[in-house]
């Protein structure tokens, strides 16, 4: 049994640092009060104001555009990334992965500023795509990463017997190796996903006028004062992401266990 | 069988494709032909200009020249310079002094069965909007906020924190703290018990054990939490924009204020960028040199 020593006292305060300004967001998007300063009374006026807010849900729809399509196709680049980089040695290796950490090491806003300068150069029309083609960088980053981390812990003998039994290469990465990676992929595409969702620099930068997404509609309302719907939406977005971390956590000890298993 | 050794790595893969860079082309290009246009371009074109002093949106561009990084040199930017490094080896500090004693407990204390599960919630609230966490800081340091209806509930004098460094400070610290916590946890686990209970065989005090034995064995791994921390918390735009108010500019948002702001500095703020870009390839590079690379890599 854990006894109450001084770290863990002290431990059990860090969570509530951790948890503190989530549970006041929480509290506040039930108040009545307009200007949430005192409590006056439980009221859902915020979250029926947020549902009926034909600007934030457009917002919305953008952010989740952005993030569902820059997940997709940023999945499949970096899965195959992730495998070229695990089974072939080449000059210029340790370059290519050099340059694959760059976008997880490198501040957002000088991503987002060399971004805005190329895009300016070809005189690239800001839109929604070009959010999406700058989105694909850092999402691709993070998912090779997580695959990588789970490559290194795979069986490899299960793809030499579908070799040796006759498979071709495609077939043994699309029959064997892919399905064992899957945990790993959805783990790198669901924190992507949040990634993506909480982008407000690189957005910001390759958005122009053509797009208005989440980020970029909450830091504009966030910046001009306290607004009792923001305090809604954030417990929305919350659950929403406590839900896909959740789940990320569930696949990777699921994928876990069946790697353990004989 | 072939009368050469087989390379250890991936013995198979020579029979992968007839030709043997297909393979890898097939997989590794996509991915790097994309980082190629959209990232590794983009900065060689901000580091060229970056060299054309002056240079604005839309205006025919001069010749070259180190004009904005002598811009830069400016006492005014040298303060914002200054003050980004005072913000990110200030909460690198915090995090690691409140990160520290977590980061013990759950890897040495902490019940086994429920260790895994503390770690995730420790680490769950990454998960959720930075910006978010941000904006519920303004609400809780407000001067009408929940801490000074908690203070002047229990009688003490209100405080004023929202913009100034102070919240910088706190908000900093609050959404880089997981990160330390993730990291040290990876060192600590892998500390060596059975040296503690030499040490302590060997008539060591607790305290001494803790000096001598622990914490060389996790130097690394405390390098390379603070490195992360101070790079996070150097390059932030969120935190100081949202609690620091007017008087807490950092390099992050000088930088977007040449850009999307009405003086559309493309060039200084290009230089400003490759600074940032300097300042954080010096602290990888001390990582790479003092730092653990295996705890980077885990988490």
């Amino acid at each position: 049994m854990p006894r109450f020593t001084w770290p863990s006292l002290f431990t059990a305060f860090m969570y509530a640092f951790m948890y503190f300004p989530i549970i006041v967001l929480g509290v506040y998007s039930f108040n009545d009060s307009r200007y949430n300063a005192s409590w006056e009374g439980f009221s859902l006026r915020w979250y029926r104001a947020l549902f009926s807010d034909r600007r934030l849900l457009s917002a919305l729809q953008d952010s989740l555009t952005i993030a569902t399509v820059a997940v997709a196709i940023a999945a499949v680049l970096g899965t195959l990334m992730a495998i070229g980089l695990a089974r072939y040695r080449f000059r210029g290796k340790s370059l290519y992965r050099g340059v694959s950490y760059l976008p997880l090491i490198v501040p957002d806003i000088a991503i987002a500023v060399a971004t805005l300068v190329f895009l300016a150069s070809l005189a690239v029309p800001l839109s929604l795509s070009t959010i999406i083609a700058a989105h694909i960088v850092f999402c691709l980053a993070y998912i090779a990463v997580v695959v990588s981390s789970r490559l290194q812990r795979l069986d490899p003998n299960l793809e030499e017997a579908a070799l040796d039994l006759g498979a071709t290469p495609a077939q043994a990465m699309i029959k064997v190796l892919i399905p064992q990676l899957a945990p790993g992929i959805v783990a790198g595409c669901l924190l992507a996903f949040v990634l993506s969702m909480d982008d407000l620099l690189i957005s910001s930068f390759t958005a122009g006028g053509g797009a208005n997404p989440l980020p970029i509609e909450i830091f504009s309302r966030v910046r001009t004062g306290v607004r009792p719907d923001i305090n809604a939406l954030s417990v929305v977005l919350i659950l929403g992401s406590a839900l896909l971390a959740g789940l990320a956590e569930y696949v990777r000890y699921r994928g876990d266990r069946t790697q353990q298993a004989p | 069988m072939a009368p050469t050794p087989a390379p250890p790595l991936a013995p198979w893969t020579a029979r992968f494709a007839p030709r043997r860079w297909v393979g890898p082309s097939l997989l590794l290009a996509p991915a790097g032909v994309w980082l190629l246009l959209l990232l590794v371009l983009p900065t060689l074109l901000i580091l060229e200009i970056s060299l054309v002093p002056g240079l604005r949106l839309g205006q025919p561009s001069g010749g070259y020249g180190l004009g904005n990084y002598l811009q830069i040199l400016q006492p005014v930017y040298l303060r914002v310079i200054g003050r980004s490094l005072a913000f990110a080896v200030g909460s690198t500090v915090l995090c690691l002094g409140l990160g520290f004693p977590v980061a013990y407990w759950l890897a040495l204390m902490s019940p086994r069965r429920w260790r895994n599960l503390l770690l995730v919630a420790f680490i769950l609230p990454l998960w959720t909007s930075s910006l978010l966490r941000a904006y519920a800081w303004t609400t809780i340091l407000r001067p009408s906020g929940v801490l000074n209806t908690l203070l002047t509930a229990v009688g003490l004098p209100s405080q004023n924190w929202l913009n100034t460094p102070m919240a910088v400070f706190i908000g900093l610290t609050y959404s880089f703290l997981p990160y330390m916590v993730l990291i040290l946890y990876a060192s600590l686990e892998k500390l060596d018990t059975r040296l503690l209970e030499a040490a302590a065989d060997l008539g060591a005090t607790p305290r001494q054990s803790f000096w001598k034995i622990t914490v060389p064995q996790i130097l690394p791994g405390i390098a390379a939490g603070c490195l992360l921390v101070f790079i996070s918390a150097l390059g932030d735009f969120v935190v100081p924009t949202l609690l620091g108010g007017a008087s807490s500019m950092n390099i992050s948002r000088l930088i977007y204020n040449q850009f999307l702001g009405p003086t559309r500095a493309w060039g200084f703020g290009s230089a400003l960028s490759m600074v940032l870009i300097l300042a954080v390839s010096l602290a990888i590079a001390l990582l790479l040199r003092y730092g653990d690379r295996s705890t980077i890599k885990e988490a």
